[in-house]
């Protein structure tokens, strides 16, 4: 039922609205106005300025790249610079038919098709409208001259130079410094488009590509007048760019080169801690490659030849290297079991070479199969005794171990900056569940005890192992930047120290490990005979392939490649560490054999001076008498 | 006071009207007229800023056809008939906007559409560029004037839920006309000045507030990229630049038809959708811009008579909040390529190149013919 129409509201709200319109028409009308003054403003009035830059034309804005950051080791030798490069830039826009000035180029720098077909894929790459697209890198001389020969038939063709990264000291920083690359259409659509308007390369792995925001800076930019050609004629406006943050690293090139030629060519890692500051003094994982490779686009050959190789080159063993850490972790688990306390520093275990879980046939064998005798905790671990930590680790559960081993670090990253580091596997209940749905067994606690099993750890979880037991737990994780920009990386996610009941287990486990360099049975004594410091290290030995219950360990059987792979983990002075020191050889059999002198090698290279003694700065602080005593 | 009422009783007036062929088809002939010139203009100067781009011209002007069919068809209705079914309309624009709301979502990326392939394809936020005034018309129409709080109230929640929809699309540009036409119905409906003034002096401290003490440093600098594109010469800053320099240049009279240097030579981005006005200022200069307006100026004209000779109050709110709205597109794309306001995406009303956008505009003015030509007359009843 409509309302009936009331006349006098109605005249009402035709008045009301009627001096809305009147309002709203005269604001259109002033607001027309606007629009027609600013036109006038900029037809009439700043006619002369815009006809001046759209007749002689045109204006472009250049996007300027800034420089990106440079990276030095610990000492200021540089690791990463860049080098100015000339490459070859063509401006679609302004080459006409831009495919037939690709087969002038092609001509006149006698290249072949394939690399045709590669400019053709560059040159559909480019971004935005009159953006020169670069084809052709690291030209030389002769080309340079040949294209400014024939420019006259090259329209659009410019020789720009550029700097591009380089890496002076080539394969030694690979993996852990990494390399940058050309900016693919992949990350294209992730990276903030303004900032990376003139920017070619972008870091890929290692420290380039973490640090990458701070190393790349702020782009700049020219607003430019330029002649029909292109050619720039005068600058209009101009902001600088930004350069990126220079990257002091921790690592140190002569202990680096050290450490690689400790490792003498085989294939494996090393990675040396300051375990007080988590600093990474050195990084090796051999093979290793030239980054400079990279840089300017790698040809599909060598890049093929890299991937494909049986080394596995690009590989970084460092941080994605997974191996059974083997009897490396005895000293963190023997700080566990007395945590614990299912073990005191005086238990004694009779090994007969071989453990029996109670109701099981299965024997559990010690590496001795002659067995050790009694045996308590720090000799179980200079002889690297299985069996005492068979029995350990039965007694703790795994519930326990899972959980004192993740407070060391096994199982999840530990490192503060670097990329694609692996988690590694510390095994537990719930993930066992998870990844068999099958329940957890009691003889797969036991071998957790000597680090056999589902366990899997990167070198760099060693080191960081080995280097908490040097501080007595206190978590500081490890690090390849000393500083960026001036300022030293902060930890967004630090761990918590590891406390325990009674500080001195830590000495126990530090003794044990003493006593596997020094100690008579100690299983590395070969090594501790020629050292002038004392070392608290651990051998182990990673299986490659299993072996089967009641089988013998037997070289000659297996292919090279199938042998153990040798670890090693140590940390020195024992009294007063400055270094802790992770070796893995590939294939090495031997840890104590073959993995220990690697590490004395590296710890030789760090802690002594030329003449063979213990540097100034390590040597502990010695009562005054003694001192002069000895000057005399 | 010369009144509706005391000109509906002239017989002779009626007969006059009654007898005219565009009355009989409930077609207005001044902006019939109006539309078609701006339709000729428009064809020209996109073959200009398509670079003579025939098969676009010949979209566009099929695009024009369809959307004075559909003008033609709308104007038809009863305004009476179509108040009704505005509420209806209304909540299955706003279902639509939460659709595509939650398509994009699911699509991890925004969209606008609403697409069934082979069936029909559109964007649900255009619909309510029509819908929004004529539901906040619809809800006033109801209540006496001017309206009381309650009813300002209920009006900016209607007005806000399919504006929030839009922005989060995110579609700044329509979503400002959305908020705008609601707007313009309040406004015209005779909101009070001191509750206008009130909002406007409220706006100040509040966004000087949020700088000061809300807003990240990031998100500041998004703001004033967004106030001052020129500061981002590499971003949306190039686009203003180059429509600057291409209006400038064209001077008084412009270089001519086919002759700007700017827009050929593909400096100027855009050229045939947002941004055509700097091919028409650039080919055309000062006069042919201030021609245009003349056009707009002209319709609008029209849109704001028939707004006051309007007889219901559904209809002058209607016609009234379309009209204004329709020069808020004027006044927002000019100004933005000349450099005056933001970038947002709004097109130059029946210039750019689009079919959408002309749809939507001339079914707003199929309305105002409707409202213009079903006035009841005394005489008949």
């Amino acid at each position: 039922m409509p309302q009936p129409i009331r006349l006098k509201d109605h005249e009402k709200d035709a008045r009301l609205v009627r001096s809305r319109v009147i309002v709203g028409a005269i604001s259109i009308l002033l607001l027309t106005c606007v629009l027609v003054a600013r036109q006038y403003y900029l037809q009439v009035i700043q006619y002369e300025y815009h006809s001046t830059l759209a007749e002689n034309n045109r204006i472009h804005v250049q996007p300027i790249p800034p420089t990106r950051g440079l990276i030095f080791d610990r000492n200021g030798v540089v690791i990463a610079d860049n080098r100015p490069s000339f490459s070859l830039t063509v401006t679609r826009e302004r080459a006409g038919d831009w495919q037939q000035v690709l087969d002038v180029i092609v001509e006149v720098l006698g290249l072949t098709q394939e690399d045709r077909a590669l400019f053709e894929k560059r040159m559909r790459q480019g971004r935005r409208p009159f953006e020169p697209v670069p084809i052709l890198f690291e030209l030389t001389e002769e080309q340079i001259a040949r294209i400014a020969v024939n420019q006259f038939r090259l329209p659009g063709v410019e020789v720009v130079a550029r700097l591009v990264r380089h890496y002076p000291l080539k394969e030694h920083f690979a993996h852990s410094v990494g390399y940058v690359g050309r900016i693919n259409e992949q990350e294209l659509k992730q990276l903030d488009p303004v900032n990376y308007a003139g920017t070619h390369h972008i870091g890929k792995t290692g420290v380039e590509r973490f640090y990458e925001d701070q190393l790349h800076g702020k782009v700049g930019y020219e607003e430019v007048e330029t002649n029909a050609r292109g050619r720039v004629l005068r600058v209009l406006n101009r902001t600088d760019p930004i350069p990126g943050d220079d990257l002091v690293l921790t690592l140190d090139v002569r202990l680096q080169e050290a450490a690689e030629q400790a490792l003498g060519g085989r294939r494996g890692a090393v990675v040396a801690l300051d375990p007080k500051t988590g600093e990474v003094l050195a990084m090796v994982s051999q093979p290793s490659f030239d980054p400079n490779l990279f840089v300017t686009g790698i040809s599909f050959k060598d890049y093929g030849e890299l991937r494909d190789s049986i080394d596995r080159p690009l590989f970084n063993r460092v941080l994605r290297g997974l191996y059974p850490p083997g009897s490396t972790v005895k000293p963190m688990v023997a700080v566990a079991g007395l945590d614990a306390g299912v073990v005191t520093p005086t238990t004694r275990v009779f090994d007969p070479g071989y453990y029996q879980l109670p109701n099981y046939d299965h024997k559990y064998r010690n590496w001795n199969r002659s067995g050790d005798g009694w045996v308590n905790l720090e000799l179980a671990l200079a002889r690297s005794n299985d069996t005492y930590f068979y029995d350990l680790a039965h007694k703790m559960g795994i519930d326990r171990l899972h959980s004192y081993m993740s407070r060391f670090g096994f199982g999840q990253r530990v490192a503060l900056d670097m990329f694609e580091e692996s988690a590694g596997l510390m095994p537990s209940r719930e993930w066992k569940r998870a990844r068999y749905r099958q329940a957890w067994y009691p003889g797969e606690t036991l071998i957790l005890g000597i680090g056999q099993g589902y366990m899997q750890a990167t070198p760099l979880q060693l080191a960081q192992a080995t280097a908490l037991v040097a501080n007595r737990g206190k978590w500081i994780r490890p690090r390849l930047a000393k500083s960026i920009g001036g300022r030293p990386p902060v930890d967004p996610n630090p761990m918590p120290d590891i406390q325990l009941r009674d500080e001195r287990f830590w000495d126990h486990a530090r003794n044990g490990m003493e006593q596997v360099v020094h100690g008579a049975r100690g299983t590395a004594r070969k090594v501790g005979d020629t050292a002038v410091y004392r070392i608290a290290g651990k051998s182990g030995t990673a299986q490659v392939v299993a072996i089967k219950q009641g089988e013998k360990y037997d070289r000659n059987k297996l292919q090279e490649r199938h042998r153990d792979h040798a670890l090693f983990v140590a940390f020195a002075p024992a009294d007063d560490p400055q270094i802790a020191v992770a070796v893995m050889v590939e294939n090495g059999e031997s840890g104590s054999g073959v993995a220990a002198p690697v590490v004395k090698q590296v710890m030789d290279a760090w802690l002594l001076d030329e003449q063979g003694q213990l540097k100034a700065e390590f040597r502990p602080a010695q009562p005054l008498s003694n001192a002069t005593s000895a000057s005399r | 006071m010369n009144s509706n009422f005391d000109r509906t009783l002239s017989n002779e007036d009626v007969l006059r009207r009654r007898s005219s062929l565009l009355q009989r088809l409930h077609i207005d002939g001044v902006l019939l007229l109006l539309l078609l010139v701006l339709a000729a203009g428009s064809l020209f100067v996109l073959y200009s800023a398509s670079g003579r781009n025939w098969d676009l011209l010949i979209k566009q002007a099929t695009s024009f056809a369809i959307g004075l069919a559909g003008m033609i068809v709308i104007a038809q209705f009863e305004p009476r008939f179509l108040a009704r079914w505005v509420p209806v309309g209304y909540l299955i624009g706003v279902g639509l906007l939460v659709v595509v709301d939650v398509m994009g979502h699911n699509a991890m990326g925004a969209t606008r559409w609403i697409n069934i392939p082979g069936v029909i394809r559109f964007q649900p936020a255009e619909f309510m560029k029509i819908l929004m005034p004529a539901t906040i018309a619809w809800y006033l129409a109801k209540r006496s004037l001017p309206p009381r709080l309650k009813h300002v109230a209920v009006s900016l929640g209607l007005i806000l839920v399919p504006f929030v929809l839009v922005v989060r699309q995110p579609d700044l540009g329509t979503a400002l006309l959305i908020l705008a036409s609601g707007m313009f119905v309040l406004f015209i409906a005779g909101l009070q000045w001191r509750w206008i003034i009130g909002a406007a002096a409220a706006v100040v401290p509040v966004a000087v507030g949020m700088w000061f003490f809300v807003m990240h440093e990031y998100q500041k600098q998004r703001v004033l990229t967004f106030l001052d594109p020129e500061s981002d010469p590499l971003g949306s800053g190039w686009n203003i630049i180059q429509s600057k320099a291409a209006i400038g240049s064209g001077g008084v009279f412009g270089k001519g038809w086919l002759l700007g240097t700017q827009s050929h030579l593909d400096f100027l981005p855009e050229s045939h959708t947002d941004f055509i006005i700097a091919v028409l200022g650039e080919e055309f200069g000062l006069v042919g811009i201030c021609l245009l307006l003349l056009m707009y100026l002209l319709l609008i004209g029209r849109g704001l008579v028939i707004t006051v000779q309007a007889q219901t109050l559904f209809g002058k709110l209607l016609a009234g909040a379309l009209t204004m709205t329709f020069f808020v597109y004027v006044f927002v794309n000019i100004g933005m390529v000349s450099g005056l306001l933001p970038v947002v995406g709004v097109p130059l009303p029946f210039i750019s190149y689009g079919g959408t956008h002309l749809v939507t505009l001339l079914s707003g003015f199929g309305l105002l013919m409707a409202i213009h030509t079903h006035r009841k007359w005394i005489a008949q009843v």
